[in-house]
């Protein structure tokens, strides 16, 4: 279970004081497939970064499982059981799909194993497996391996930033198919994904509105998707396609 | 037979990735002595008479084979200079294994200056690997000077593999080479400096023949003190491709000039050339911090991952 108490994030523009958070309470329960969403701009991100350890709130803490992890970096965080998939994937110079997946399930990682979690994501693991985790991969390449590193983790807190952003519409199919077997097989671990596509707010449990670096809405998915529905935070991937087009 | 004691074996391992005696023709040269030398039915090895190196033949249509020519230096207050001349002969397509390694305990430097000449015939594929190593902690330095000078023939091709990640106390590499029509080179660098290293490193490449190619690239990490220099020249006198990339990591109180430069004096000769330096990108730190890898776990990988 994950618990942010009067979460703040202040940041210094210039010589004015900007809110990018302010005073945001939440909790995420275990077993729970939790969906963000909200405007871009919302602070979303800035979220998934502060419960990553990435960026220290101003004011408030932070618990998971009961432990006030406020205090703990990245790392720590990381071995307490918390992944993080972000949204724009990170590159890197000779780096290996392979190594990455490695490093990301901590253990002695078979070829056959990691081909598995490529396959999860819909990568055929011979072309991608010995490929530099490099700009020689396609943006919606990379944000697969992201997600393949997450899986390969395993761990009882997974935050997913925007899978969906910059995978094509066919593969968004494999990706809905994805998260709602994340979702039958989550024993009793915690998913969050910060999305604005209503086939993923579909799957959830539970749906959190963000809005202008607050919770302006949270509750049973039941409750809170027909209040959103056509709305900004709840788009049709065709309408989405179409708009960015 | 020369027998090899602990640390010529460890060296031997480190810049020839040799575990046991290899296959094909090779020439161990320890503390400025021979010590092991093999000839096969294609390729000879002669000593030069003023003993001032060796001279390695290779036959027209050598294939599938391999030379070594591992050097290592155990003994502290060594200073060496060696000229080795491969003569590659017409068609062959071999792998040339070089490198260095010094080990100095002692309070004398330790240098050895090898000096590579290749003359590569038409249509040939050689493939270089050189690494350079030092190791042992005594006051005395490890300085290796290489100077490799490449004359490709018609349609041939060279691609070369050149390490030097740790103990080197001070090196200044010079690379020169000259390239007739259809002839490709290409090449590998990875440079590691630590502690109050220097490292020079200079390639001036002329691309004579039309259609000729090079692709140069360096990759370097500058960590605590030390200083690199980079200066990667391509000079174009035909219809050509030239291509150099430098790309650094600097860390700490490192320092690294780079000084790429192209020259055209043909007007169709088509040269580029990218330079980067920069610490190591938060980013990617952050990103295996969130796999759970401590910071200078992160640093270790990314070096790593450059560096291959
Ligand atoms: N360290 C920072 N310094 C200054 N501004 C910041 C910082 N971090 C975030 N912001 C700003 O905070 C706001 C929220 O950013 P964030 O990335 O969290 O939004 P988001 O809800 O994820 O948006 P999107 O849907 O576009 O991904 C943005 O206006 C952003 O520019
Ligand atoms: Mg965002």
């Amino acid at each position: 279970m994950l618990e942010l108490k009067n979460i703040s994030f202040k940041v210094t523009d210039g010589n004015k004081q900007v809110d990018i958070i302010q005073n945001l309470n939440l909790t995420v329960q275990s077993k729970k497939f939790v969906v963000v969403t909200g405007p871009n701009g919302s602070g979303k991100s800035t979220l998934a970064r502060i419960i990553a350890g990435i960026e220290k709130p101003t004011e408030g803490k932070i618990f998971l499982n009961g432990e006030d992890i406020t205090e703990k970096n990245i790392t720590e965080r990381a071995n307490l059981g918390i992944s993080f998939a972000f949204q724009q994937p990170v590159k890197f110079k000779g780096i290996k799909v392979f190594d990455l997946l490695k490093l990301a399930a901590k253990k002695k990682l078979s070829f056959a194993n990691a081909c598995d979690y490529l396959a999860e994501v819909g990568l055929c693991a011979r072309d991608y497996i010995n490929r530099e985790v490099n700009s020689s991969l396609s943006g919606g390449e990379l944000k697969r391996i992201e997600i393949a590193t997450i899986i390969a983790r395993k761990t009882k807190l997974s935050i997913f930033d925007e899978p969906e952003a910059g995978i094509d519409l066919w593969s968004f199919q494999n990706l809905i198919g994805i998260f709602e077997s994340m979702r039958k097989n989550i024993s009793d671990s915690s998913i969050i994904v910060i999305s604005h596509q209503e086939r993923i707010l579909n799957i959830a449990d539970e749906i959190i509105v963000i809005e202008g670096g607050k919770v302006s809405r949270q509750g049973a998915a039941e409750e809170i998707l027909p209040q959103i529905i056509g709305t900004d935070s709840a788009v049709q991937s065709c309408k989405k396609m179409t708009r960015e087009a | 037979m020369f027998k090899f004691d602990e640390i010529q074996k460890r060296l031997f391992a480190e810049v020839a990735n040799l575990h046991q005696v290899p296959e094909g023709a090779y020439n161990f040269r320890v503390n400025g002595q021979l010590a092991s030398r093999n000839n096969t039915a294609n390729i000879e090895i002669v000593s030069k008479e003023d003993g001032s190196g060796i001279d390695i033949h290779i036959k027209p249509g050598t294939v599938n084979e391999s030379v070594h020519i591992p050097v290592v230096l155990s003994a502290s207050g060594l200073k060496e200079v060696v000229y080795n001349d491969f003569f590659v002969g017409e068609n062959c397509d071999v792998v040339i294994v070089a490198g260095c390694g010094i080990d100095n305990c002692g309070v004398q430097d330790s240098q050895h200056d090898g000096v590579h000449r290749f003359f590569v015939g038409k249509n040939s594929k050689i493939k270089y690997v050189e690494k350079h190593y030092g190791s042992g902690d005594g006051a005395g330095k490890r300085i290796l000077n290489p100077v490799t000078e490449v004359h490709l023939g018609e349609n041939s091709t060279m691609e070369m593999e050149m390490v030097q990640i740790k103990g080197v106390d001070s090196t200044n590499r010079k690379t020169l080479a000259n390239l007739k029509a259809d002839a490709k080179l290409f090449v590998r660098e990875r440079l590691m400096t630590h502690g109050v290293q220097t490292a020079l490193s200079a390639y001036h490449v002329s691309l004579d023949g039309e259609n000729s190619g090079a692709d140069v690239v360096s990759r370097s990490v500058a960590k605590e003190k030390s200083f690199q220099k980079l200066d990667l020249k391509i000079i174009g006198n035909a219809p050509c491709h030239g291509h150099t990339e430098c790309d650094s990591i600097i860390m700490d109180d490192g320092k690294i000039l780079a000084v790429p430069s192209l020259e055209a004096n043909h007007v169709d000769a088509a040269l580029v050339h990218e330079a980067a330096i920069g610490k190591i990108a938060g980013d990617q730190l952050i990103k295996l911090m969130t796999l759970g890898l401590t910071e200078k776990e992160a640093e270790e990988q990314i070096i790593n991952g450059f560096l291959t």
